[in-house]
């Protein structure tokens, strides 16, 4: 399901909530955001409910401050917002105790080793200190630290603080996992182990992730709802699985030796056809294969040259938001 | 999420109360403290001074052996001022270990901006700096109103009931005035070190502010003809607080009222400059 962008003159804002048939993670309701005269979140609605939502948008577009909002460091100036149900005006602690959060900048603490950061993260987080030792280790092996979880932070390189990251983010097993740029800073190996373990995180189904990226294919790669920032407004709202299911449709062809016959005998399939040259595209309606095309050709000795499904990628997706 | 797994795993176990996550950054700051073993020795060194005190009060009822030496009965007496001049050594020694523990308690948290690490989990802003607050605050307490109190036991134990009532308001003094210094050291040495995040200049400035803030009244008092200039003189200003909780018959340049104003308002523009800059991020406006 794609919902498309109303484009105001001074808004753009979307037709309606964004509803999709799972329980809402993040709520936002008419939610503004100022800092002194300066609005940086414009009245921004919407309901995400995927197991993973990438955060999309150019530099500026309000993406960090929604994602401070939601953690409640930025007070909303109008509007609310609400995650897993909690108002972020009055459930702070609530939230914070459902989230993990792994920040875009550099955060550790250059004198502690990581298993020492990582464990007080845990304790801070509620877990016990014993259960806090164990799952530090455990969080530590599972990004990949292992060996350097004795090592002080200050040590590290930058893709091993992202990890380092990482590992404090997910210590205490949260149920909403944010991601701030996690592949920043990553070598091509760290970015693929880095995108693995997200999707491995996501298809566990114990904890939906908010992913916040410049990267259009770290978020095409991983998540299955986009939301893009413009301007501190919501500029497109993307279901990713749905479109993905609903370009199967979408058909781009190319063949020779065709008179209007095959296109009239196409049109009679109930297929929507637009045509250049000869080239064709198609869009199947429920119950038409392509076989049925390739039917029609060989019934007409037309050749076909090449026939793809066609879909808007998230560069096509995001482009297009930019541009309205 | 067990390591030879390693596959992602929720939490499902029981939580510490939530009141008492502060008490975690109390631990793991006072442990990096003692990894210094000059801290550790400067911690030891501060109790060097009680020990000679309850030589001291020992002593003073101890008449057979003050007469073997020749030392005339009444030149040990424990009085308030006894205890006067105990607190001031013990208050140098708080103020010198505050110097070498205070600094680096926030500023390496915020030198690699590690404060939304803290911000994003259940604790608020308030307890993170009640966590800090109680590493200086008990590491403090240890070593000035925890054996002040100690001696005036035992010198109630060896003097018996009628010194004890006469002198009780002694123990509401000790505690009182190290709780006011306390106070305004942990905040002074919190803000500075909110706001420098090299540790040494903070150290270095938050002796500075002692040293050099007499200098400095001494001269705007010279300058402006006025005695105004005592206000910038913290330990001016605690002498004089300390002068009237322990009873102390010396003239002030200022009055006590206004001491005490002067040092509340000193903990007010700590707390404030300290709030201020301990946030998750700083806002651009």
């Amino acid at each position: 399901m794609s919902t498309t962008t109303q484009n105001g003159a001074a808004t753009v804002e979307l037709q309606q909530p964004v509803v999709a048939p799972r329980t809402p993670l993040i709520e936002l309701d008419n939610l503004s955001v100022k800092f002194g005269d300066r609005e940086i979140l414009r009245g921004l609605t919407a309901s995400l409910r995927g197991r993973a939502i990438g955060l999309l948008g150019p530099n500026g577009a309000g993406k960090s401050t929604l994602i401070n909002t939601l953690l409640g460091f930025y007070p909303p100036h109008s509007g609310s917002a609400r995650v897993f149900g909690h108002d972020i005006r009055t459930g702070k602690r609530e939230i914070r105790g459902l989230v993990g959060y792994m920040p875009e900048n550099d955060a550790f603490i250059s004198k502690m080793t990581a298993v020492s950061l990582v464990r007080m993260m845990g304790e801070l987080s509620g877990l016990p200190s014993s259960v806090a030792l164990e799952r530090a280790h455990e969080a530590l092996f599972y990004v990949g630290l292992a060996e350097a979880r004795y090592r002080q932070l200050g040590t590290y390189s930058l893709g091993m603080k992202q990890l380092a990251k990482l590992a404090q983010a997910i210590v205490h097993g949260p149920k909403l996992l944010i991601l701030d740029e996690p592949t920043n800073g990553l070598d091509p190996s760290a970015r693929q182990r880095m995108i693995r373990m997200i999707h491995e995180m996501r298809d566990s189904q114990q904890v939906r992730i908010v992913l916040c990226s410049h990267l259009l294919r770290d978020v095409e790669d991983t998540c299955d709802e986009v939301l893009i920032l413009k301007q501190g407004r919501i500029a497109h709202y993307s279901d990713l699985q749905e479109e993905r299911k609903a370009n199967r449709r979408f058909l781009e062809m190319e063949f020779y030796g065709a008179n209007g016959d095959f296109t009239e005998a196409i049109e009679k399939l109930g297929c929507e056809c637009a045509i250049r040259a000869n080239r064709m595209k198609i869009i199947l309606p429920e119950g038409i294969e392509t076989r049925d095309i390739f039917r029609l050709a060989a019934e007409r000795d037309v050749r076909i040259r090449r026939l793809n499904f066609r879909r808007d990628t998230l560069e096509d997706i995001f482009l297009k938001a930019m541009e309205s | 999420m067990a390591v030879y797994r390693r596959t992602y795993s929720s939490y499902t176990g029981a939580l510490t109360p939530s009141w008492s996550r502060w008490f975690v950054l109390f631990r793991y700051a006072r442990q990096n403290l003692f990894r210094s073993k000059f801290q550790t020795a400067l911690f030891v060194a501060s109790f060097f001074y009680p020990l000679v005190c309850l030589a001291m009060i020992y002593l003073a009822h101890n008449l057979a052996f003050l007469q073997q030496i020749g030392a005339p009965s009444q030149v040990l007496v424990i009085d308030n001022r006894f205890f006067f001049y105990y607190m001031n050594v013990q208050g140098v020694l708080a103020f010198v270990l505050t110097a070498f523990a205070g600094p680096g308690l926030i500023s390496q948290d915020l030198a690699n901006g590690a404060l939304p690490l803290y911000f994003c989990r259940p604790l608020s802003r308030p307890e993170y700096v009640l966590g800090k607050a109680s590493v200086l605050g008990i590491l403090l307490s240890q070593i000035t109103w925890i054996p002040g109190l100690v001696l005036f036991i035992v010198q109630a134990t060896l003097a018996g009931p009628a010194w004890t009532w006469d002198h009780l308001w002694i123990a509401g003094s000790i505690i009182v005035s190290s709780l006011i210094w306390i106070s305004v050291l942990s905040l002074l040495a919190m803000a500075l070190s909110a706001w420098v995040k090299w540790r040494i200049v903070a150290g270095a400035l938050l002796l500075a502010m002692l040293f050099f803030g007499a200098g400095f009244a001494e001269a705007i008092n010279a300058v402006m003809r006025t005695q105004a200039g005592h206000f910038v003189n913290l330990a001016y200003l605690m002498r004089t607080v300390w002068n009237s909780l322990f009873q102390i018959d010396v003239e002030h340049a200022i009055p006590v009222v206004d001491a005490w104003i002067a040092i509340l308002v000193y903990c007010a523009i700590c707390l404030g400059l300290l709030l201020r800059k301990v946030r998750a991020y700083e806002v651009v406006r």
